[in-house]
């Protein structure tokens, strides 16, 4: 069991889980108080040793039943050798959906994948799979076999309907994950848990990157990008709040000293007025970094609730001002407005940044200041057109702080089209910001 | 030293304990409280507002008998307001009292150092009570990173060094719960020393069973009802996500209505006790294709 324990927690850090040794230690003396005889409370002390974040829980939960998971004995093996009839497989299933008990849900999953998840003779590899299962059980049209025979057990209101096929969807989806996590289990019953955890875990959400990830995803990571705007936003403000200390306030100062018989025992300062710090955003949202357009976006949108003093800019071969596009607070309904309303494409719809870059000098060169820092997102490929990188030492030259965050890895800076460097030569740094991870880094060294 | 925990034998009595409470745990908070206990350890209770976070620490103490001490977190909290501090200006008279007697500059700190002068904030009273206590330690992501270094001997050793007066140890291991709000990533070494929870809004049956036993009144189908578009409100997104206790608002507001089953009308009339702002009305009843009142715009 120590064995085991042991190469779980390395499993957990090979899938990016901060395990420490003491957390480990503690793990394995809840163990000693919890025991391992039942699955739930087993579960609960592990995760609460060891696993300090809740974005890490998913990870957690599939290298837990990799590595705990029940096996089957040979009695339920032996019985699993008989075939189902697909026919009547899907209506036991109907059923077991249709009262949603979560054991009976899971047992479903294990039968269905026993039944049809099966490729005989695979040599070596995994010799069950997802797909098929899926192939052999119509899953699109059991939802509506759901409500109609939840409709005829009789007549719900329109909202009851809703509430109910919105529950159906999720024991659906429930059954999906139980149907993975069984082809998983029985892979890692045959070739031991070590070769199944690489490729069962999903990249946790800060090391997702942006470029590779689907939209589905993306989304997912707003989570975690709104409280990194905050810590953008409170950095900035604790700059502010350290230098409190000014001029002697000599009338507040008396005033306090009334209290201890006239001795000034309290100093009183004078406040000083903090400054506002600007934010001017510059995004490329062109073809090339689409997603990462979708998290920039994200990004930008809730920097904007948080600081009161942002700009924003997209372009993709020319130039918008879109702040007031992302003053509506959601999110969805302003990338929708975006794609209609903001003027970026004026010719191709390649990327240009020596174009845009010119017309954000034009439209702000002005209203830059020793209090404006601006911060460029974009892959800096610029397909060959002329860099315009003059205005990069402009914007140095008049503003406080310009960074630019590059979505590629740094390897890859300067070939083909990409004219990195000539704009980093000018700017406080590029920095590389492929995942959350790296924005945070850059979030805690930089500001 | 006497750990508090050892008034838990297993996890079952966790949950019935804090049921006794008013407190409707689940498997996971059960062994998690358990497990605190056991090992001295405290709980770092994270999630979204209103799921019950500050509420676990209130059923934790009258559970357990011990008596309950709060410290609110805010921006700028530190030691003078969390652990001690010295009354000076009741110091300064004392002096000032004492002025024509020719006291040395020992006897003169012998006697303003003392217990009398000593302003007990809540976490050195915690340490120091002689009965059971449960210390709360609320939203602590809203300290600074300077107040958690303090926190960490505190939580470590339960000890805590006085210099004028020397180290005071904890008679007995407090329960201690430190809850979050996630506004700010917490330092790994303080997450180290605890256990963590994450507590989410509850699944449908658990907040089901919550209505029930808080509005004993309502019938089962009608909470029924009420839990699931509360599920599905929480999916949406939102400015302010409904949290326990404004589903608890919505049952007793529906009840004072004379509703027995939850319809699109019933739904619009009452929404208001749900969703706070206009926007979320809005895409709320878009959503559940309600229209708002006329007079809700």
């Amino acid at each position: 069991m120590l064995d085991r324990l042991l190469e779980f927690a390395e499993a957990l850090r090979k899938a990016g889980v901060p395990v420490a040794t003491s957390e480990h230690l503690d793990g394995m003396r809840a163990l000693a108080h919890v025991g391992v005889e039942e699955r739930e409370p087993f579960r609960a002390a592990l995760a609460t040793t060891m696993v300090k974040n809740e974005a890490h829980r998913p990870a957690f939960d599939t290298l837990f039943d990799l590595y705990f998971g029940t096996r089957l004995g040979p009695d339920t093996a032996a019985r699993e050798e008989g075939g189902e009839n697909p026919e009547e497989f899907f209506e036991d299933l109907l059923r077991a959906l249709s009262a949603g008990d979560g054991g009976e849900i899971r047992e479903m999953a294990r039968r269905a994948v026993a039944a049809f998840g099966r490729v005989e003779d695979a040599r070596g590899g995994s010799p069950y799979f997802t797909y098929r299962v899926f192939r052999v059980l119509n899953l699109d049209s059991m939802l509506e076999r759901l409500m109609g025979e939840a409709a005829e057990r009789g007549a719900p209101s329109a909202l009851d309907e809703r509430m109910m096929r919105e529950e159906f969807e999720e024991r659906l989806r429930a059954f999906r994950r139980a149907v993975e996590a069984d082809v998983r289990r029985r892979l890692a019953e045959r070739r031991g848990p070590e070769a199944v955890a690489k490729h069962a875990v999903r990249p946790l959400p800060e090391d997702l990157e942006f470029v590779r990830a689907t939209s589905e995803e993306i989304a997912q990571l707003r989570r975690a990008v709104v409280p990194l705007a905050r810590r953008l936003a409170t950095r900035l403000a604790m700059k502010r709040r350290r230098a409190h200390r000014g001029r002697l306030d000599v009338r507040r100062t008396v005033r306090a000293s009334l209290s201890t018989g006239g001795v000034p025992f309290e100093t009183r300062f004078r406040r000083r007025v903090p400054h506002r710090p600007e934010l001017f955003l510059v995004c490329d949202v062109s073809g090339s970094v689409s997603a990462f357009a979708r998290f920039t976006l994200m990004f930008v949108h809730a920097l904007q609730t948080q600081f009161s003093r942002v700009r924003s800019f997209v372009f993709v071969d020319t130039l918008d001002e879109v702040t007031r596009l992302f003053e509506f607070e959601d999110f969805v309904q302003a990338v929708d407005r975006i794609n209609r309303e903001a003027n970026v494409v004026g010719l191709d719809g390649h990327s240009d940044y020596g174009t845009s870059l010119e017309r954000f000098w034009e439209t702000c060169g002005e209203a830059l200041g020793p209090r404006s820092s601006v911060l460029v997102l974009g892959d800096a490929r610029n397909n060959y057109r002329s860099p315009g990188s003059w205005v990069m030492k402009a914007l140095a030259q008049k503003a406080r702080h310009v960074w630019w965050l590059n979505p590629e890895p740094r390897a890859h800076w300067d070939t083909g089209d990409s004219i990195a460097s000539e704009y980093a030569a000018w700017i406080d740094g590029m920095v590389e910001v492929r995942n959350v991870r790296q924005l945070e880094d850059f979030i805690a060294r930089a500001i | 030293m006497a750990s508090a925990g050892r008034t838990f034998g297993s996890v079952e009595e966790v949950s019935e304990r804090l049921g006794g409470a008013g407190y409707l745990s689940d498997e996971s908070i059960a062994t998690v409280v358990f497990l605190a206990g056991r090992l001295g350890k405290p709980i770092l209770v994270e999630g979204p507002a209103g799921t019950g976070k500050t509420e676990l620490a209130k059923a934790l103490a009258s559970s357990t008998g011990s008596r309950l001490i709060r410290l609110q977190c805010y921006e700028g909290v530190d030691e003078a307001k969390a652990l001690y501090e010295w009354n000076y200006k009741k110091q300064l008279l004392r002096i000032q009292a004492e002025r024509d007697r020719e006291w040395s500059w020992e006897d003169v700190e012998a006697n303003i150092f003392t217990e009398d002068f000593l302003l007990e904030r809540p976490l050195l009273s915690a340490i120091r009570s002689d009965d059971p206590v449960t210390l709360l330690v609320d939203e602590i992501d809203k300290t600074d990173f300077e107040f958690e270094g303090l926190l960490l001997e505190l939580l470590s050793d339960f000890q805590v060094t006085i210099p004028e007066m020397g180290t005071v140890v904890a008679r007995q291991i407090p329960f201690v719960v430190l809850t979050s709000n996630n506004t700010r990533e917490l330092s790994e070494a303080l997450k180290r020393r605890c256990l963590y929870l994450y507590l989410d809004y509850p699944d449908i049956e658990r907040e089901k069973a919550i209505v029930l036993s808080r509005v004993p009144e309502i019938p089962e189908t009608l909470a029924d009802q009420i839990v699931r578009v509360v599920r599905s409100i929480r999916q949406m997104e939102l400015k302010k996500a409904p949290s326990i206790a404004e589903s608890l608002d919505w049952a007793r507001t529906l009840l004072h209505l004379g509703v027995t089953t939850l319809d699109e009308g019933a739904a619009r009339r009452s929404l208001g006790v749900l969703l706070k702002f206009q926007t979320d009305m809005e895409k709320v009843s878009a959503k559940l294709k309600i229209a708002p009142r006329p007079s809700d715009n």
